[in-house]
């Protein structure tokens, strides 16, 4: 058997828009086979009519070189195809087990058989180096730990072949390690893996061969040992991609942000954030880089508002402004790419030109005398998804619902960065992105430090900060650790404070 | 802005038509042709003019508590307390009209402020406890319309006590009463009054905030997402407590329409079923002013055609009763009913290649998720 899983020559049409055309993807047993395409070229299309979710209008699916027709989810099941979501479907205030379990819970007569089903879960958890506890409730787990639960669902299932739906997108440096680890053991006993992503890094990591689409299109199947990340970025983007972000050098003016002493507590009552001091400059780009959940969330929250302070200061351009409204901090020159776009940056049953306007519906010209301008609206909201490419079905009175990931965020950043801001708070300004995308907004947070203003740049991608920024403050456990400067600091210095290795001050 | 109010209405109308079904059945089951009891229902709402301004009449506190419901759930916020705002506003009206010894233009426009603010007043007090300590407004709310009763169950014989009865109040003088004239003359007698106007007037005022102002902006945005609103400069809990007074301002006014417009006095020890029926209304009606104000009046078809139906059949008078309750319970698992047209949709969809959205990645992911 040369491949376990063959879809041949598929194609899949919707209203306007072809989603697959003509593409050719064969996994080979023991092999991690990565799917690389832009938002919106087709890999979701491509997974979902392998796990029965859409039918394909033409072409051929053969598992373990028979042909099969896979008309429903369970169909897939049943063949050993599994699906890790990028959003969990867990049960929090259950245990591992039981969230394994739901669905297919074995039974003792009339009770369910936990202590069966628990002990099936230690060994396979033994076998894959999961390191999964049975009996931990999800809500106390971290993140990285529940996907591997949903891992488990799929092992515990006996599914041969996993498919892994950007896997990395939500998990810090050191747990995508771990993933890549249990990916590793996953195929050394077997298993298949395809892994959707559109991070050339992890590619280069851990796939062995690579398919890459463009716009529904089959650019090619390639070895990823024989090709370098700048072919597969070209394949992907069909153009040259340039990873370097070009910034001149430039002299940083006046002091735009200072933090001092500040100390705030987490959602937990616990401090976050420890008597913090921190300066921002006009025409820099300070990069806060640090491992998610050292008290990065915190500061910005209590530099934009959302947070109080429990001691010391924050001050914009020499004013207080510790005790303003979070309206106030808007209007004098904060903008805010959140970092969760959920939560936070959109609000999703609103359209999109709703969104567009949710930090100056209340001025001219949006709103006169308290009265919605919708035509103003609809204008401005058409500029920004023209500038910022923001695409969206039904334009801007489309759902933001209705977005996808990255057309959602990249309207957060056009509408931030459209403020014209003094500073600008990034906090994973690209998460979910393609390469082009980043690239574009890459280049337009540059752009506003070359404008002399000031941008605080927190990102959990050690990559993109040692890309964009002047200087680098890295935070641990609340604590400012080190300040370094960016062209004479590497990886691996920033990596050791990460991890909470004093440095020091050199900047 | 809006764009999906046409397929909550296709969900209101299957649920009309399934409550209507579940009568006809029941209707069958006691024997009784359903044909001639649903005739005889609609007849005994809309046959006459007269009729036809009593249905009206019976609508009107049914728009103002469903619309009231219908606001505050637009900001997030689950409004129980209809009832007690309503006797609130209607405490202040027929007290107003009890005591001011003034001329019916000049007194009339006085009693319905009077309503409004009283209904504010009791949707004011759980606004702000919701904003300042986070109190549920359902348990508050609730304990409001207790309040209410109670008051108006104390005040009523103290100072307002009826000619014969301690169970309720004087009747309002002619001068207080929102009943016209020429009104009750063009439907040759009917109850309905100058509150049916008002309502009209209600609606297109709420639907103005609510589309078309920054007022309404802001309190949708609070309802949709707290976080993202506050994340964007807008105070929540100021827009909690504004729009549990403008609710609470509703359903005053139907109070205003009820006790001194259908009726022309207060009874003590009643909480007015129309601030619960107003849920009702709000869920048929997909919580848009309009929808409330069809749904109301389908409601008042419905409430004054069963006294017809009882009489001119066998049918009881329940009946009609069971029908509300059974397009509330349809309404109520709209969400089933979408789901199900959804299903049907996609089913569809998949056959011949229909209308799926040109951005379809987001939306597969969501199947893929769904269909695990």
């Amino acid at each position: 058997m040369e491949y376990v899983v063959e879809m041949l020559k598929i194609r899949k049409e919707f209203p306007g828009v072809v989603a697959n055309d003509n593409i050719t993807l064969q996994l080979k047993p023991g092999e991690i086979h990565a799917l690389l395409g832009e938002n919106g070229a087709g890999k979701s299309t491509l997974m979902s009519i392998l796990f029965g979710l859409y039918p394909p209008d033409q072409g051929t699916i053969k598992v373990r070189g028979q042909e099969v027709k896979i008309s429903d989810p369970n169909v897939a099941n049943d063949l050993g195809i599994g699906m890790v979501h990028q959003h969990f479907k867990l049960v929090h205030n259950f245990t591992v087990t039981e969230n394994i379990m739901l669905g297919m819970e074995m039974t003792k007569g009339l009770v369910i058989d936990h202590k069966t089903a628990a002990e099936r879960i230690r060994q396979l958890s033994q076998r894959y180096g999961l390191n999964v506890d049975p009996d931990a409730k999800i809500e106390d787990i971290s993140v990285g730990m529940q996907q591997r639960v949903e891992i488990m669902k799929m092992l515990y299932r006996d599914a041969e072949v996993l498919i892994f739906d950007e896997p990395t997108s939500v998990l810090t440096p050191q747990e995508i390690q771990d993933l890549m680890a249990i990916m590793r053991n996953l195929v050394k006993e077997g298993k298949s893996i395809i892994l959707i992503t559109h991070k050339l890094k992890e590619i280069k990591a851990i796939a062995d061969r690579c398919t890459v689409i463009r716009r529904g299109r089959l650019v090619g199947t390639v070895d990823v040992a024989t090709t370098s990340e700048e072919e597969l970025a070209r394949m992907m983007v069909g153009r040259e991609v340039s990873f370097a972000v070009e910034k001149t050098d430039r002299p940083p003016g006046d002091v735009v942000l200072k933090v001092e002493n500040l100390s705030a507590y987490d959602n937990r009552r616990i401090m976050a954030l420890k008597d913090f001091s921190l300066e921002v400059r006009s025409g820099e780009i300070l990069g806060l880089a640090g491992v998610d959940g050292n008290g990065q969330t915190e500061l910005v929250e209590v530099i934009t508002g959302l947070r109080k302070a429990e001691s010391g200061r924050v001050l914009l351009k020499g004013v207080d402004i510790t005790g303003h409204s979070i309206r106030e901090r808007i209007r004098m020159g904060i903008a805010h790419i959140p970092s969760d776009r959920h939560k936070h940056g959109l609000i999703l049953d609103y359209t999109l030109q709703e969104n567009m306007i949710l930090k100056v519906y209340d001025q001219t010209p949006y709103a006169e005398k308290g009265l919605l301008n919708r035509e103003a609206i609809a204008e401005y909201t058409n500029r920004l998804m023209t500038e910022f490419d923001v695409r969206a079905g039904q334009g801007a009175s489309a759902l933001a619902r209705s977005l996808s990931g990255g057309n959602q965020q990249k309207a957060i950043v056009g509408r931030e960065i459209d403020l014209n801001p003094e500073l600008l708070l990034a906090v994973q300004p690209t998460r979910g992105l393609d390469v082009g995308a980043i690239e574009y907004i890459h280049r337009r947070i540059v752009e506003q430090r070359d404008k002399g203003k000031a941008v605080l740049l927190v990102s959990l991608e050690l990559d993109e900060i040692l890309n964009l920024a002047d200087r680098i403050a890295v935070i641990y456990n609340g604590e400012l650790v080190g300040l370094v400067d960016a062209k004479t600091t590497n990886e691996h210095e920033i990596g050791l404070m990460m991890a909470g290795g004093q440095r020091g001050e050199t900047a | 802005m809006k764009k999906e109010t046409g397929q909550e209405y296709t969900v209101a109308l299957i649920a009309v038509g399934f409550g209507l079904l579940a009568g006809a059945v029941l209707m069958l089951v006691t024997g009784n042709n359903p044909l001639l009891g649903f005739f005889y229902l609609f007849s005994g709402g809309l046959m006459n003019i007269a009729r036809i301004g009593n249905t009206l009449a019976t609508a009107t506190p049914l728009i103002f508590t469903g619309l009231s419901v219908a606001f505050a759930f637009k900001t997030g916020l689950f409004n129980i307390g209809a009832a007690g705002q309503m006797l609130i506003g209607g405490l202040c009206a027929t007290a107003l009209g009890l005591t001011l010894p003034w001329p019916k233009p000049l007194l009339l426009p006085v009693i319905v402020l009077a309503a409004a603010l009283g209904g504010a007043l009791w949707g004011l007090v759980p606004g702000w406890l919701k904003a300042k300590f986070n109190v549920h407004e359902v348990v508050c709310t609730i304990m409001m319309n207790w309040i209410a009763y109670w008051s108006v169950y104390y005040i009523v014989p103290a100072y307002f006590k009826g000619a014969y009865l301690e169970t309720e109040s004087r009747r309002i003088p002619e001068a207080a009463s929102l009943k016209v004239d020429w009104l009750t003359r063009i439907f040759k007698g009917s109850y309905i009054n100058l509150g049916f106007f008002i309502a009209i007037i209600a609606v297109m005022v709420i639907a103005y905030i609510l589309e078309r102002t920054t007022l309404g902006y802001e309190l949708k945005a609070v309802g949709y997402n707290r976080d993202a609103a506050e994340y964007a400069g807008i105070q929540a809990n100021r827009n909690i407590v504004l729009s549990m007074m403008i609710a609470g301002a509703c359903a005053g006014l139907g109070g205003a329409a009820f006790y001194v417009g259908y009726a022309s006095n207060m009874q003590i020890g009643v909480l007015p079923n129309q601030g619960f029926d107003g849920i009702a209304v709000a869920l048929l009606g997909a919580n848009s002013p309009w929808g409330v104000f069809m749904a109301a009046i389908f409601f008042g078809i419905l409430h004054s055609g069963k006294g017809f139906m009882n009489a001119m059949t066998q049918v009881p008078p329940e009946i009609a009763d069971s029908i509300i309750a059974t397009i509330i319970y349809f309404a109520a698992t709209s969400v089933l009913i979408e789901r199900v047209r959804g299903q049907m949709q996609r089913r569809r969809q998949a056959q011949n290649k229909a209308d799926l959205p040109l951005d379809s990645e987001a939306g597969l992911k969501e199947n893929a998720g769904g269909a695990e």
